[in-house]
């Protein structure tokens, strides 16, 4: 047994500590250093998780057992205590989430010298990051309430960390209140399905599902609370207003914490109701989730005026494409042959796209930010010119557009060509929207490339500089990744992607891992 | 918020304190009765709270920091965590001080009886830890929203601002 | 018909709280309004959780009673009181923060985000 087993426990845990100790660290040159450590470890710690699942398979963890793998101690028919499940999903998903956040760390090390209380920015955004990995790696249904709650708690407290300014309060406001009230409806759901199946343990429910009127009840509950966290349209009011106000790195982390919420929507879809759920009704409803989002999203995009509102309505658009992908594979799920056909494809497309959007929306939003520290504004009527005098703003910018727009030779083309594919199998309409909604994204950012790089300088924004270089690295993480991701789909498809779409289909290796020999 | 009357301030000095000594109590036998850490926790925390309204924020601020509060908020946390690893060595969280004799280590006799205090072992340490955290935030919660409240009719000249 | 009234309870504190959120104008009431959604989900849980002629879950105290109320949901309660907790401090908090700023807790007149 190598150390490395404890590896779910610790993703949680070493945040957790961080968190809880940068709030009496005294120096801010000593937090600053201890910010940046655990940040490191942290996403460390999940590449080797990521790197464990990918070599020995689904891990699991109980928390407080006799031994790790105790997850059905002798005689039980259903296990007990917290348990801990990591597939290759999960372990995916953490792992992007991790090289987001890292990213946006580093990139708001440099901020945290403009405000007076960086301790608290730090502890919230440590809570924030356990959270969200939390998210990813727990099996149990009330834990992922539980870590539902620490990362909404944290990101209100995080959203409205410009206390000063009136809007990032009333955008807090109105997160807080939204997010609150659909937690607990997923609270009542974790309720009904504890009282049909007197357990709250994932793979333990999924074994013994029988889908009647309360367990749809329930999914209905878990779909509507998870959608609107992770910002698909019917209730996608609040996240232009939540990342148009945050701190720009915290938009950026917000994106992978949106992510997280939809890895429980699929999570629950897959693996918890799967082949159980007769009929194409919960896919169909994914993939018009997706494709409201994807064409709302951008078309409310086009008309913004201001940079940070802007992207935060293409990133509900970009959630479209995840919806679209994985609920087109969810439809596949039942037969074979529609799997080969196109439901592999659509879901490989899908996932691409999740690390995609995490790290180039993610730079998008840094990006963002930078031009605010530079000018003090993120208008786009008030910027122009700035390309001579912020070069690597500039330059990650395009990078990130380009991508995001799904220009061929960048990683947002692949995972977009996928989802395209699939999508025309199943039905041309599908494939249409997905593509002008594409072409709209190009054109929205060509739009404010032009006008905040481009063009004549103005005379208001003469003394503007470059970001300091803390900055500077922190974007520098997200543009290597996006470039690494373009240089090499192949490799990632096949080592990153695939491994991860497998374990989410195989709902019986999810159920095996828990409920299995007990071990 | 200004003190009230001479009665009240002097029955809340009497009998306050046993409020705080009830919530030590809820929280050292949070693994025999029901309550714990966070009950508990908000039991003493009900005590500051008697405190701050019967003597005014002024004159209880000149008594104890502010910061006193969080410090006992992150020191919770850090212990509670500190637990978890210390399991490590076989599971994060496992109780590695149940049924070893020392420190909260006896075992509980069968059948119904008053329970034992030296058992149960990391819960009970768990729950001081939850406990002294559950003191230190609902504390500071308490405090800051008074001096939040200072601040919005005060039109912003302390409080929140300057020292959150 | 008299075993569901604590479902039928259940049901009454939803509605009005969703009542509240959905059509008071007042923040204060939005947020009492959220906390009788946390109180509804609290009692579905210990509802959940109650077996006619139980006792308390704690081995020690339970006495000649053979019968125990399930002890996890009673958890499940407490942890969610404590985040509600949470959550309702932070948003009395925010409360404060809003009318420091417009001078006014009806949602109406606060509303400078949009578009």
């Amino acid at each position: 047994m190598s150390w490395q087993v404890h590896l779910p426990a610790l993703v949680v845990s070493v945040p957790l500590l961080g968190a809880f100790i940068s709030i009496a660290m005294v120096k801010p040159r000593l937090r600053n250093l201890w910010f940046a450590t655990i940040l490191v470890a942290t996403t460390i710690l999940a590449f080797l998780m990521w790197r464990y699942v990918a070599i020995n398979g689904t891990l699991v963890y109980v928390m407080g057992g006799e031994r790790w793998n105790l997850t059905l101690p002798s005689g039980m028919t259903l296990p007990i205590r917290i348990i801990m499940e990591v597939d290759a999903f999960g372990a995916f998903m953490a792992l992007a989430g991790s090289i987001a956040t890292l990213a946006s760390g580093l990139f708001s090390v440099r901020f945290l010298d403009r405000v007076n209380d960086g301790n608290k920015f730090v502890a919230l955004f440590f809570l924030l990051f356990a959270g969200m990995l939390g998210l990813e790696v727990t099996g149990d249904f009330f834990n992922f309430f539980v870590f539902l709650e620490i990362a909404s708690v944290a990101s209100f407290g995080l959203i409205a960390f410009w206390r000063d300014r009136p809007e990032a309060i009333e955008a807090s406001f109105k997160y807080a209140v939204l997010s609150t009230f659909v937690a607990l409806i997923f609270l009542i759901g974790v309720g009904i399905l504890y009282g049909v199946y007197g357990t709250l343990n994932m793979a333990a429910i999924a074994k013994n599902m029988q889908v009647g009127f309360l367990e749809k009840l329930a999914l209905v509950l878990f779909i509507v609370s998870l959608a609107m966290k992770s910002g698909a349209v019917p209730l996608h009011m609040w996240e232009p207003d939540a990342y148009g106000q945050a701190p720009a790195g915290v938009s950026c982390f917000l994106v992978v914490v949106g992510q997280a919420s939809l890895y429980g929507m699929f999570r629950i879809a897959f693996s918890v109701y799967g082949q159980a759920f007769e009929g194409s009704v919960l896919a169909w409803v994914i993939i018009v989730l997706g494709l409201l989002s994807m064409f709302i999203g951008v078309i409310m995009a086009v008309i913004q005026k201001e940079a940070k509102r802007l992207m935060a309505y293409h990133c509900i658009s970009q959630t479209g494409y995840m919806l679209m992908g994985i609920g087109l594979g969810l439809l596949a799920l039942s037969s074979s042959q529609a799997m080969s056909e196109y439901g592999f494809t659509a879901m490989k497309g899908g996932i691409f796209h999740i690390i995609n959007n995490a790290m180039y929306k993610g730079l998008l939003f840094l990006t963002a930010g930078s031009l605010f520290y530079a000018t003090g504004t993120t208008n786009l009527n008030k910027l122009g010119g700035l390309a001579r005098k912020m070069p690597y703003t500039t330059f990650m910018f395009a990078v990130a557009a380009a991508a995001i727009a799904g220009l061929p030779p960048f990683n947002g083309f692949v995972s977009k060509l996928l989802i395209y594919e699939s999508s025309f199998v199943v039905h041309p309409f599908l494939a249409v929207v997905a593509m002008v909604t594409s072409i709209l994204t190009l054109a929205s950012f060509v739009k404010v490339f032009q006008s905040g790089f481009l063009g004549p300088s103005r005379d208001d924004l003469n003394n503007v500089r470059e970001v300091p270089l803390s900055m500077v690295v922190g974007m520098m993480v997200l543009c290597v990744m996006i470039i690494s991701l373009s240089m090499m789909p192949n490799w990632v498809l096949a080592n990153l992607i695939e491994p991860a779409a497998r374990d989410l289909v195989n709902q019986a290796s999810y159920i095996q891992a828990v409920m299995g020999s007990g071990l | 918020m200004r003190p009230l009357s001479i009665v009240v301030r002097t029955i809340c000095n009497i009998f306050a304190w046993f409020v705080a000594i009830f919530g030590a109590y809820v929280i050292l036998h949070g693994h025999l009765t029901p309550g714990g850490g966070f009950q508990g926790g908000a039991i003493v925390a009900t005590f500051i709270a008697l405190l701050l309204v019967a003597h005014g924020g002024k004159s209880f601020l000149g008594w104890v920091k502010k910061e006193i509060f969080s410090s006992f908020e992150g020191a919770g946390l850090v212990a509670f965590v500190c637990v978890g690893f210390l399991g490590l060595s076989t599971t994060f969280l496992y109780n590695f001080l149940a049924l070893k004799g020392g420190l909260f280590g006896s075992a509980v006799p069968i059948g119904p009886n008053a329970g034992v205090l030296n058992s149960s072992g990391t819960i009970a340490l768990a729950n001081i830890a939850v406990g002294l955290e559950v003191v230190g935030g609902l504390s500071a919660i308490l405090i800051f929203m008074f001096l939040g409240m200072r601040y919005v009719s005060e039109g912003g000249k302390e409080g929140v601002k300057d020292d959150k | 018909m008299i075993n569901n009234i604590p479902m039928l309870t259940v049901g009454a504190l939803f509605v009005i709280g969703l009542y509240g959120v959905l059509f008071k104008r007042n923040i204060i009431k939005i947020a009492i309004a959220v906390s009788i959604i946390e109180s509804s989900t609290n009692l579905f849980l210990i509802v959940l959780g109650y077996r006619t002629g139980g006792s308390i879950p704690v081995y020690t105290l339970a006495g000649e009673f053979k019968k125990m109320v399930l002890p996890t949901p009673q958890a499940l309660t407490l942890t969610a009181i404590v985040i509600g907790l949470a959550t309702t401090a932070l948003l009395l908090t925010l409360i404060m923060l809003l009318y420091k700023h417009y001078g006014t807790l009806d949602v109406h007149e606060i509303r400078r985000l949009r578009g």
